[in-house]
């Protein structure tokens, strides 16, 4: 892993970016790493495009400005690609993952983007796991297994400690968030 | 005993007032501090807390809960930001000369008009001459750490003032950080129990607060809350050292970073000193002698150690999140210009207004600021003495 790696969440008000991003640094929090997990800053707006980031570092993280080259993007939305330019930024060895029934190759020539591109349907898998379209957290399984960031059983083991905490009130959902993780991460392809 | 944690800002300070377990809370929202008034009401209704939690109608209201709260003996604290601060105004001076040790977090955010709701200093800056002590912070850890020593400083029998601690609104306040929270034994045996002097509840020992105080002792009223900000910086410097005994972390007045052997410098608080270290560190690398003195205490001001630590710059650049309307910079760079001229400094001392409403500075511009500073100390000449770093023109 680089010394610092930059993240950028794509995703519709209401679909989980920024829970997304705090979770997946609270858990590279507990194995160690310097992070930095924060919102686009500005009004809440159900379904409009919004924005989160991570950085994730094994070096002590100091800078306090925005993210505007990250090499890893994630895209909870697949109607996001016709509205905003995912690709902003990302450099030629960049990553992105897109949550899409269609193939990463197709993506990769709509995006015309030089790098990885990786796609997984996390509709169906959370639609069937936990019964609606709850995209962050079968991406957080895409995004491990895409680019790597952190140990697989190290996260998930971290990740259900964090889902006990925010799932205090209906712990019913926990199982099925675990398998949403685990079934992007079996399924996600580039 | 302290434990690695990863939350917010605002959730860094609103666990440290759960430690800390005021007397009084007076609560009202205004964004981005709402969150810490939020998550402390849910620690007074899981009884974590023993707080009287006071939900007022109005900001002007919750300071005047925290001056009748402070006054009764209580330990009392509010916290706020922006207009909510402005709201404030009047009773911000009267907590400071009644010396009453409110201490209340500030989460920065620009001053309405056009209005805002993202960083900037424009709010608690113009509170500095109110008579509170100012406390800065880079990231949650220092704001929490602040917040802890609040009290002790405001507290301290030489001292009796209120106290702001300052954190930068949404890019603090709203991101999640790595920090080291205090256990909850430590924080209390820290802050210790607060013994005040008088209170308006000492019925033995009757007093009046707040009366009028004309021609024949205002005077010397003001006179003496001048002596008690005279003092707040010694017992600041001796809290800190307590502090860092107990944690190993923090620092006095500022912090130096890299600033020993530097010929090119910037004076900022807030968050932003954070991405101008990396800045610095990118500088090193090209050989450029850069280096970085970060505020923490700004009111009162240390003049003297300021431009004791500054002394072997060539050229200095003041960075402010806050203009003056002065047409001769920002309040930090005339507090610095000032102190480097009661010095008898050569320093050439340049400012920068950045920032403002929540504007992004990226570290390649604090570069841009060092890279003038150079140029500066090749020429000798200044071009333009306040400038405006990021802004459109």
């Amino acid at each position: 892993m680089a010394t610092l790696t930059e993240i950028r969440w794509h995703g519709r008000g209401g679909q989980g970016s920024k829970t997304a991003s705090i979770l997946l640094g609270k858990v590279a929090s507990k194995t160690g790493k310097n992070i930095q997990a924060f919102p686009e800053y500005g009004p809440e707006r159900m379904g409009a495009p919004v924005l989160a980031f991570n950085r994730i570092s094994e070096n002590e993280l100091t800078v306090h400005c925005q993210v505007t080259e990250p090499s890893i993007v994630v895209v909870l939305d697949p109607t996001l690609l016709e509205v905003v330019d995912v690709t902003e930024g990302v450099p030629e060895d960049g990553t992105i993952i897109v949550n899409t029934n269609k193939s990463p190759g197709k993506i990769k020539e709509k995006l015309d983007f030089a790098g990885e591109v990786f796609t997984v349907d996390a509709n169906e898998i959370s639609t069937y796991e936990l019964g609606a379209p709850f995209p962050n957290t079968p991406m957080l399984g895409a995004l491990i297994k895409a680019t790597g960031i952190l140990e697989f059983e190290d996260f998930k083991v971290q990740i259900k400690k964090e889902f006990e905490k925010k799932f205090a009130s209906k712990p019913e959902v926990i199982e099925g968030n675990m398998n949403c993780i685990d079934r992007a991460y079996q399924e996600v392809r580039n | 005993m302290s434990n690695q944690v990863a939350l917010t800002g605002n959730e860094a300070i609103a666990n440290a007032m759960r430690q800390i377990n005021p007397d009084v809370v007076a609560a009202y929202p205004i964004t981005p501090q709402t969150e810490i008034v939020q998550i402390f009401s849910q620690f007074v209704a899981d009884g974590e807390v023993d707080t009287d939690f006071v939900t007022v109608e109005s900001e002007h209201s919750a300071m005047s809960a925290s001056v009748g709260a402070s006054a009764s003996g209580a330990r009392a604290m509010t916290a706020t930001a922006a207009n909510g601060l402005a709201l404030m105004w009047e009773i911000l001076y009267i907590a400071a000369s009644t010396r009453l040790p409110i201490v209340m977090p500030v989460v920065n955010r620009a001053l309405s008009g056009p209005i805002n709701i993202h960083c900037d200093h424009s709010d608690s800056m113009g509170a500095r001459d109110s008579g509170w002590i100012q406390l800065y912070a880079e990231n949650a850890q220092e704001a929490y750490d602040n917040t802890i020593q609040a009290f002790k400083i405001g507290e301290h029998e030489d001292v009796k003032l209120p106290v702001m601690v300052n954190m930068d609104g949404f890019i603090i306040s709203h991101a999640v950080e790595n920090f080291n929270i205090l256990a909850d034994e430590d924080v209390q045996e820290f802050i210790g129990e607060y013994n005040p002097e008088h209170t308006l509840l000492d019925a033995e020992n009757p007093i009046t607060v707040g009366p009028i105080d004309l021609q024949d002792y205002y005077f010397e009223h003001k006179r003496q809350q001048s002596e008690a900000v005279k003092h707040a910086k010694k017992v600041v410097a001796e809290v800190a050292e307590e502090y860092n005994e107990l944690t190993g972390r923090g620092f006095s007045y500022f912090e130096e970073y890299k600033l020993d052997d530097a010929e090119v410098g910037i004076v900022a608080l807030g968050s932003t000193t954070g991405t101008a270290k990396a800045a610095v560190d990118n500088l090193r690398d090209e050989g450029i002698k850069a280096g970085l003195l970060k505020l923490r205490l700004y009111r009162p001001f240390p003049a003297e150690e300021i431009t004791e630590a500054l002394s072997n710059l060539k050229v200095l650049a003041v960075l402010d999140r806050a203009e003056t309307f002065s047409d001769t910079g920002g309040p930090v760079f005339a507090d610095i210009r000032s102190a480097l001229y009661n010095a008898d400094s050569e320093i050439e001392a340049v400012n920068y207004i950045y920032g403002l409403g929540g504007r992004d500075t990226q570290v390649d511009e604090i570069e841009a600021v060092y890279k003038d500073l150079q140029d500066i100390l090749e020429s000798g000449e200044v071009e333009e003495r306040v400038q405006y770093l990021g802004v459109r023109e």
